[in-house]
């Protein structure tokens, strides 16, 4: 077939990026060399219309052991010869599409990330966004989305350990699915996405290749029958128990030493490992296709490059020692085939049956080499004007606090997820305390290590809705604020960057400037990013999805005694509020899921003030003065109190401290910056001695389960914790339908 | 009157089967030999009122398309009995 | 005494089952990889476990395709000459579909997968016991004789209660009969169970309730 401009614009590729090609190669690429540039620069493959501003985040420093976006997931020191490594990426396209597929294969794709560098995962979070649950579409994804999630997770024997959900009417078409995963690796065992060594053998392990995934470039491709488009599958599939097998295997050759390099076939399957392996070894590679081992026959040239089949994995070993590779697969009857070798010559040459199909400069396939990088044009949004014009007098104090309270407790943004989380295996691998004894982030122990992680997603989207750099500042203080609640030290963030389209100028604006919060909130708290991922194009006809970066982050502990839980441990213990109040009620669950308010401005947040207040914790906890922490976020003081209520079935007696400050902004304002501490009694000296200089206040005593409000009986935690944890159950129990489903 | 509705719906042609690859390789640890691939799907049966014979597998269609099989990535076969 | 624990593929909780005997109990543990069938080494005092997890991807019916395996043939033998077997969660659903034990274990009744502190009324205390269930196949159901004789024959080792050892409907977590969570053969050599007492045994986890019951059933 003749390529033409026309050619690549079906590939997704504009005119002019096809002008670069043919300049690039001094000649017109062939179908199956367009088509591999057309996966390689594509956004998700090329970062290029975001690496500019990526590249302004704090990438390195702190004990990070390689840089940003040099590996396929970050990887920090944890001392005594132990590094953790840990990744976020978004699914959200599929997980539209299909659901349960999408998002299985999603967290199938993040572990991945993580074993292919040496590493066991041991624990997974996630981080999602719907519609209004009270729809039946929203009903069908979250239910979808999390059988899928629990599906690949709890086979594939990794724990599910935390995580948010957010239900905003903005996700109604683009639900965000963002799965993270975190492992452990020992110094020393780690694997480098690197191919070397003239002659070495590039092996294919994994599922055999089928046309899983291609849909874009099969569109393009002249000779496509309108009954061979029948038969493309749409979704790729997952297959979990591949994948653990996969792992296992893997974890097995490592330690043999013969590995040169690996890296998992995510987006852009063969074609991008081959080209990212050696771009980064400044080598070539040549490949036969046809040892591919193939689900389907027939194949083509293009589809074998593209390919998103999944659970697969592209190793070089040393010359000679394909044999002890092979044995391992074998062991654990998984394919495993030589499908080419190494070059000296920089050249990716594809071979099927003897033809030359496709030779390509690796480099200029790939970001950082020859992939295009864009300026994007950028402007304020208009509807910031609205948000800025907000007059909190306007809103009137409402008299009955119990009634706005009782409704607070049962929004879906506030409620239990518990719906939700009893789907996941949560505690496979014996290593999740936070079962037992729950705390701000999850902490896990870091086994084989004497060590414990605390980790983390946060992102208020509303809040970066509002204002895109102090709402992804919140993001990254949030995070650092539950680690620290946790006991933890943070070490460093992994983002999943989940915006709109770039070239709407007024996306781009909510882009650009939630990347200078990031970076400037990371840069303070000494939490450097080690990788991540972009998502554009979350948008449809109704417009953009709130601007969501989402922060997962990974603190440590040295021993898991140095660990601080949230609830309420004894009757008698004393509740003191760290942190200043704020007479606050802007981008409140309270003010836009109650009042209906829909622009205000984000909450109250100094990064100073942030700052210093995590200081303060950790030198409670530090010097053991306090008996519980939890940090005040979504629905404010009063869901703060009441959640750290309800692990012993305890209650709490407490006054406002401050009564200047108008009663619905006190008890339900979001300002940031806060944290609800107990203290026992006979350490209240010593606890007020520790924090002498900071900002706090003595709110009241824990009881034993009366819960009172400025000296008015709001009735029994009991009763709350019921409204709390069946809010969401309740809501979906009248759409049988997903039972059905499930059940099929 | 009641027409009994069977309802096969296989996983599409192309796509991955994970649990049809892992009975096959069960099969083949168990010394089966002569069988090449494997693919599981369900079979439904339902119990249809309706005029007729075309209109009960209609119900039956209709059924199909809204719940019991994903057209995303099932196929779906209809007799009636 | 040691203990042997049989890797599938797909096994997830070998390792946490290993590391319960081996840390917590301090027992000797040797890992039994499934396609191997020597087990000659165990003698009748020791004990083979057969792990949770998800053999063969759970594809066809939970246990359907391990149960063939070639180590589960040894395991029949062991067992049939009277070593102690325990089976935990997918071990439970391979022992039954290899009819060590009776029954079968259906899915849940909400149809979905379900991880939880529970609590459990049997062998080794009078307390209620915490421990975690995490499953989707976990609805036990057998034939009324065959109800009948395991409640008669003292073979149900545990059933689900609620935290005051009251064994109740809403303490049910998943349908199963009779609240039934975990049963033994006729001999007393066979014990499955659904419910993970590897998961709470370790004073890390702020729980070791399950050290109780992997005491009594294999080491006393």
């Amino acid at each position: 077939m003749e390529i033409t401009v026309k050619t690549a614009e079906q590939l997704r590729l504009t005119a002019e990026e096809f002008e670069l090609i043919k300049k690039k190669l001094g000649r017109t690429p062939n179908f199956n060399e367009l088509c591999a540039f057309s996966a390689m620069w594509s956004e998700h493959c090329s970062y290029k219309n975001s690496i500019k501003w990526l590249k302004t985040l704090p990438r390195e420093g702190g004990r990070m052991l390689v840089a940003a976006g040099e590996e396929n997931a970050g990887l920090m020191d944890m001392g005594d010869g132990y590094g953790v490594v840990f990744k976020i990426e978004s699914h959200n396209h599929p997980s539209a599409i299909e659901p349960f597929q999408g998002a299985a294969t999603g967290v199938g794709g993040i572990h991945r990330d993580i074993f292919t560098m040496g590493a066991r995962p041991i624990a997974s979070l996630n981080s999602l966004r719907f519609g209004n649950l009270n729809e039946a579409k929203t009903q069908h994804l979250l239910g979808g989305v999390v059988h899928g999630i629990g599906h690949y997770g709890n086979c594939f024997g990794v724990p599910t350990v935390g995580g948010e959900i957010y239900f905003e009417q903005c996700y109604h078409t683009n639900p965000l699915v963002n799965a993270m995963s975190v492992g452990i690796v020992k110094a020393g065992e780690t694997v480098s996405a690197t191919a070397l060594g003239k002659g070495n053998p590039v092996i294919f392990v994994g599922s055999a290749t089928g046309k899983d995934g291609i849909g874009g470039a099969s569109f393009a491709s002249a000779d496509i029958t309108a009954e061979s488009t029948e038969e493309l599958p749409a979704v790729q599939v997952g297959d979990p128990f591949q994948e653990k097998k996969l792992l296992e295997a893997c974890l097995e050759v490592i330690p043999t030493g013969v590995v040169v390099g690996m890296q998992d076939m995510g987006a852009a399957g063969i074609i991008c490992s081959t080209a990212e392996m050696s771009a980064k070894g400044g080598v070539g590679m040549r490949i036969d296709l046809d040892k591919v081992p193939t689900r389907q026959q027939n194949m083509k040239a293009w589809e074998l490059l593209l390919s998103e089949s999944q659970e697969r994995m592209l190793m070089v070993v040393e010359k000679g020692k394909e044999g002890v590779v092979q044995k391992i697969f074998d062991k654990w009857d998984l394919p495993c085939s030589v499908i080419g070798e190494v070059t000296e010559d920089g050249l990716l040459s594809f071979f099927m049956h003897g033809e030359l199909e496709a030779q390509l400069p690796a480099e200029e396939l790939v970001l950082g080499g020859g992939a295009p990088q864009y300026d994007r044009a950028y402007t304020e949004p208009t509807y910031l004007a609205k948000t800025k014009a907000f007059d909190a007098a306007s809103i009137e104090v409402p008299k009955d606090l119990k009634a706005v309270a009782e409704k607070l407790i049962q929004i879906p943004n506030i409620a239990s997820k518990r719906w939700v989380y009893v789907q996941y295996d949560s505690m496979v691998g014996t290593g999740n305390t936070s079962t037992n004894q729950p705390s701000d982030a999850a902490v896990v122990l870091a086994k084989p290590s004497d060590k414990a992680l605390a980790v983390t997603t946060d992102c208020n989207s509303r809040y970066v809705y509002a204002d895109p750099y102090k709402g992804a500042m919140i993001a990254v203080a949030e995070a650092a604020r539950n680690i620290v609640c946790s006991g933890g030290e943070p070490l460093g963030v992994t983002n999943c960057l989940n915006f709109g389209n770039p070239y709407d100028p007024q996306v781009y604006y909510q882009f650009v400037h939630a990347i200078k919060g990031m970076g400037d909130a990371c840069r303070k708290f000494n939490t450097p990013v080690t990788g991540g991922n972009v998502s554009f194009y979350n948008q449809n006809p109704d417009g953009p999805v709130y601007p969501t970066p989402t922060i997962g982050m990974v603190g440590l502990l040295d021993s898991v005694q140095d660990k601080m839980t949230l609830d309420f441990k004894e009757e008698g213990d004393v509740i003191y509020l760290v942190g200043k109040s704020y007479a606050d009620i802007n981008s409140s669950e309270y003010l836009q899921k109650i009042k209906g308010v829909e622009f205000s401005p984000a909450p109250h947040f100094d990064i100073e003030e942030e700052f210093a207040l995590q200081q303060q914790i950790t030198k409670a906890i530090k010097e053991k003065v306090i008996a519980s922490a939890h940090d005040v976020s979504e629905g404010g003081l009063f869901i703060t109190l009441i959640e750290s209520s309800f692990n012993r079935n305890l209650g709490f007696e407490v006054a406002s401290t401050d009564g200047g400050i108008r009663k619905d902004a006190y008890w339900f304002g979001e300002a940031q910056s806060r944290v609800v501490v107990t203290v026992k009694k006979d350490q209240v000296a010593a606890f007020e001695k520790t924090l002498s200089g900071a900002t706090f206040a003595k709110l009241g005593t824990v009881t034993n389960g009366s819960v009172s409000i400025d000296g008015e009986n709001w009735g029994n935690a009991i009763s709350w914790k019921e409204k709390y944890d069946n809010a969401i159950g309740n809501l979906l129990a009248g759409h049988d339908s997903e039972h059905a489903l499930s059940a099929l | 009157m009641t027409f009994s509705v069977q309802v096969k719906v296989m996983p599409l042609k192309d796509l991955l089967d994970p649990q049809g690859k892992a009975v096959m390789g069960g099969l083949n640890n168990l010394g089966l030999k002569g069988i090449n691939d494997v693919r599981v799907g369900k079979h439904i049966t339902l119990q249809v009122d309706a005029a007729n014979e075309d209109e009960a597998k209609k119900i039956a269609e209709d059924a199909t398309k809204k719940l019991l099989a994903n057209p995303v990535m099932e196929y779906f076969e209809i007799s009636v009995n | 005494m040691k203990f042997g624990v049989v890797v599938f593929p797909g096994s997830n909780c070998d390792r946490d089952m290993q590391e319960a005997l081996q840390n917590d109990l301090n027992q000797e543990v040797v890992m039994l990889w499934h396609k191997d069938k020597d087990i000659s080494s165990f003698t009748t005092n020791d004990c083979i476990v057969l792990p949770g997890g998800f053999s063969y991807g759970d594809y066809m019916r939970c246990g359907a395709i391990a149960r063939f395996s070639p180590m589960m043939q040894s395991v029949i033998e062991f067992a049939n000459k009277g070593g102690k077997v325990l089976g935990v969660c997918n071990g439970f659903q391979v022992l039954c579909e290899a009819q060590l034990l009776p029954g079968v274990l259906l899915r849940n009744a909400n149809q979905q997968f379900i991880c939880k502190n529970v609590y459990l009324k049997g062998v080794g205390s009078d307390k209620a016991l915490k421990i975690p269930i995490a499953h989707g196949e976990g609805r036990y159901f057998a034939d009324q004789k065959t109800l009948e004789e395991l409640e008669k024959n003292n073979q149900v080792i545990y059933h689900y209660c609620d935290e005051n050892g009251n064994i109740t409907a809403e303490a049910n977590p998943n349908g199963t009969t009779n609240n039934i969570a975990g049963i033994r053969n006729a001999a007393g050599n066979v014990f499955g169970m659904m419910p993970h007492p590897e998961r709470a045994s370790s004073d890390a986890l702020g729980n070791i309730d399950g050290q109780i019951i992997l005491k009594t059933l294999l080491m006393s």
